[in-house]
């Protein structure tokens, strides 16, 4: 459906926002590109949507290559951040906008504006004016509008950052349903990571102009590639160390910087010497775990605890590190901890992904 | 926002007991005070400055002291004659006007008589400084023969129907001149003589030059501010910066470069010589003409044109633009079912802006405008300064007044004052 081919851009000429871009989009697919602010996602999808040019490589819509065609030539339905919808006509107006331009009859017109209302649940406020509406209906009235004209890729770009957190929320189950009952291509694109985690097919996490992962929710949560992924996606303990050793299954054996040894999963480390952060999600630490033959136990000491209900947060020192997470699952009977406590802790090797050494902020939106 | 107390009847109160409305009231009377004092400065400021001298100007547009104050005696004595009966007045009439002949001689106030009666008919003025130097020695009736003798003139019955249709506190002879109107001799009103007739065509050329220059404002300004609005930050300070420029530099002198540059020895006319556009003979007429008035005007007033479009322009999204493209609209197709309606309300401002400060502009056409590029402002100013006939210029300012109103309650009508956004 939508191809990307060794696409870059740059504003200035002098640095490249989007580096080598290579993304292939299936019919009917969601796909999300995620990312911190600057990650060259919007510009991705604004050269898809033919308002900025491609500085180099093609994209293939339907097989054709379409940097040489306009924007209205695309027929590619977009959903912008701040609705976009036009101030001075109505919601009717806006809706007809597209038929119009396509020259369809007025009947015609207006059956199909009538449907879209209904698809989003307004069919009464045709006659009034976007800014008589709430953010949340003109967040529909954005869709539907992106959607009457029937194209088969749509895009958007950030369409829920204005909305409030229980909103969006609601919003994202909609779309969700409108892209399942309507089979189109969506191409979406957000910073925020739950968003992305609840909607999407398949999600491309952008950094630095480059894709760092491409793939399912589930995969990028519980399989990230590099340390990127494993920090702005979910919450992620790191421990730094230098591998020693990667055996032929790829289980490599880290020294910690504290001197501990362990096992993890080679993931973003060539061999021997390399410096390493291990990733471990913060559910999958156990306090005071068995010992069988797979797991991984450290000594820690427990730190802070702060009650969120359903679990506890648990902030420990492991290893030289004092920002180690763990989330205690508030069980009925489960041990009860203090803060100060001395204890052991520990996970399956299998959870434990030793990844590239970089440490970025996660300070994006 | 808790309301402390909760009343389960009856209207909402205070802690104190009293009703929550009062207590309001209260509380916002103090902020309003506040706002108002404020204000206080600019409000006497404008009130001395701009109310009463334009309460003074109508009010001078149609007072009429000099007949009734300088030549009271008259006035009375030609209560009793009726100046439709086709007969001069008595000899009580005569006795009375050389007695404030006399009188007003001494006071040296005919003068103004004179004046003032000049406007209606020419030659009073002379009539009335002879008549008056030669009353000096009018002591013995009868005193008809006498002033018939001192001129002709007071033997016409003209002249007395004059004084007595100006022995009024009020005329209304000034906005009937501004009109091209006059009184004929019996009373009633009729057009000017043709070659009299100035004020209404003036009023029309006014009107027309100030809707074309209104026009190429909108043309010129509009891609400039479009521009502004859409460029990046940075290269848009700097073309602000030269929209802004001509504000930092006087009016005298933008027009004056206008001078040096349109004269038929000047840049342009120059430069199209030496190119061989033009011929040394067939220089173009640039300047001293309606041309030069449209040109220099347009350069002066292009800004207030711009600066309210760009503010309006900068508030609309390029998302809009985007989003119509996206939905199979042409760039073109975009621009005018989106943009340019979005633009309305500041081309609305820029309009009423434009076309008031030139329907009332001074310097410039009077310096470039020469014969034919001149506006009513122009005339107004010619008779506060040079003729001296100020309430005929009141008159012409009040009509020029009442039309900008006119033409801003129409604009209102149609367009909306409330639609209206500078910024």
């Amino acid at each position: 459906m939508v191809r990307f081919e060794g696409v870059q851009k740059s504003y200035d000429g002098e640095a490249l926002v989007v580096k080598d871009l290579n993304l292939d989009i299936s019919k009917g697919e969601f796909v999300t590109m995620l990312g911190p602010s600057g990650s060259g996602k919007t510009t991705c999808l604004m050269m898809l949507a033919g308002f900025e040019p491609a500085t180099y490589g093609e994209i293939y819509l339907e097989g054709e290559p379409i940097n040489n065609v306009p924007p209205h030539k695309r027929g590619i339905g977009m959903v912008f951040q701040n609705y976009a919808l036009f101030p001075h006509m109505t919601i009717a107006e806006n809706l007809a906008f597209p038929l119009q331009v396509r020259g369809m009859g007025k009947a015609e017109q207006e059956e199909r504006v009538k449907k879209a209302l209904e698809m989003v649940e307004l069919p009464t406020l045709g006659g009034r004016r976007p800014a008589q509406l709430s953010g949340g209906q003109q967040q529909r009235v954005a869709v539907a509008r992106a959607l009457v004209f029937e194209p088969s890729l749509i895009l958007m770009d950030e369409p829920l950052g204005a909305l409030d957190k229980q909103l969006r929320e609601q919003m994202q189950y909609e779309i969700k349903h409108i892209h399942e009952n309507l089979k189109v291509t969506v191409v979406y694109v957000t910073h925020d990571q739950a968003e992305a985690l609840t909607m999407s097919d398949r999600i491309a996490v952008f950094n630095d102009g480059v894709i760092q992962q491409l793939s399912s929710p589930e995969d990028l949560y519980e399989r990230p590639d590099n340390a990127f992924v494993a920090q702005f996606i979910g919450e992620n303990n790191k421990l730094a160390g230098t591998v020693q050793e990667i055996d032929k299954d790829k289980v490599a054996t880290v020294k910690l910087d504290s001197g501990d040894v362990v096992k993890a999963q080679a993931v973003a480390v060539n061999g021997k010497g390399d410096r390493t952060l291990l990733s471990i999600r913060p559910e999958r630490v156990a306090i005071a775990p068995k010992k069988l033959k797979n797991t991984i136990v450290l000594d820690g000491t427990i730190e802070e605890l702060i009650y969120l209900g359903d679990h506890i947060r648990t902030r420990m020192s492991v290893a030289g590190h004092n920002d180690f997470v763990v989330k205690v699952p508030n069980n009925s009977g489960h041990h009860v901890l203090k803060e100060g406590e001395k204890t052991t802790l520990g996970w399956i090797a299998e959870d434990c992904r030793a990844l590239d050494y970089n440490i970025y902020d996660k300070d994006h939106g | 926002m808790t309301d402390g107390t909760v009343a389960n009847e009856g209207p909402l109160v205070t802690s104190d007991g009293r009703p929550l409305k009062q207590s309001l009231q209260a509380a916002l009377k103090q902020k309003r005070r506040q706002a108002f004092m404020l204000t206080v400065p600019l409000l006497a400021f404008i009130f001395i400055f701009f109310i009463v001298p334009i309460i003074a100007m109508l009010w001078r547009s149609v007072e009429n002291p000099e007949v009734p104050n300088y030549l009271p005696n008259t006035v009375a004595a030609l209560q009793s004659w009726d100046e439709a009966s086709g007969v001069l007045p008595g000899e009580d009439v005569y006795a009375a006007m050389v007695k404030d002949l006399q009188i007003g001689r001494e006071n040296r106030t005919i003068g103004k008589v004179g004046r003032r009666l000049n406007y209606e008919i020419p030659g009073m003025s002379s009539l009335f400084k002879g008549s008056s130097r030669k009353a000096k020695n009018m002591t013995e009736a009868p005193f008809k023969d006498a002033l018939i003798k001192a001129s002709k003139k007071w033997e016409k019955l003209d002249v007395w129907q004059l004084i007595k249709r100006e022995s009024g506190d009020l005329t209304a002879s000034y906005y009937l001149s501004a009109m091209d109107l006059r009184f004929t001799p019996d009373g009633s009103v009729a057009a000017q003589p043709e070659n009299r007739q100035i004020y209404i065509f003036l009023f029309q050329r006014t009107l027309i030059m100030s809707v074309v220059i209104t026009g190429l404002c909108i043309l010129l300004g509009f891609p400039i501010a479009y521009l502004l609005a859409t460029i990046p930050m940075r290269y848009a300070g700097l073309l602000m910066i030269l929209v802004l420029l001509p504000f930092w530099t006087s009016l005298l002198v933008r027009t004056t470069a206008w001078i040096a540059l349109l004269q038929s020895q000047g840049v342009i006319n120059d430069l199209l010589v030496a190119i061989g556009v033009v011929s040394d003979d067939g220089r173009l007429q640039l300047i001293h003409n309606k041309t030069g008035t449209f040109i220099a005007m347009t350069h002066i007033l292009l800004p207030f044109m711009i600066l309210p479009l760009y503010s309006v322009m900068k508030t609309i999204p390029p998302s809009y633009m985007r989003a119509a493209r996206s939905m199979g609209a042409t760039q073109w197709w975009a621009f005018y079912k989106v943009y340019f309606p979005l633009t309305l309300s500041g081309i609305g401002a820029g309009t009423i802006l434009v076309f008031i400060l030139s329907i009332g502009f001074y310097i410039t056409p009077a310096l470039v405008g020469g014969t034919s590029g001149t506006l009513i402002s122009n005339f107004i100013a010619n008779h506060v300064s040079v003729t001296l006939n100020w309430g005929l210029a009141a008159a012409l300012g009040t009509m020029l007044l009442a039309l900008v109103l006119v033409l801003y309650l129409i604009y209102d009508k149609i367009v909306g004052v409330d639609n209206m956004k500078m910024g």
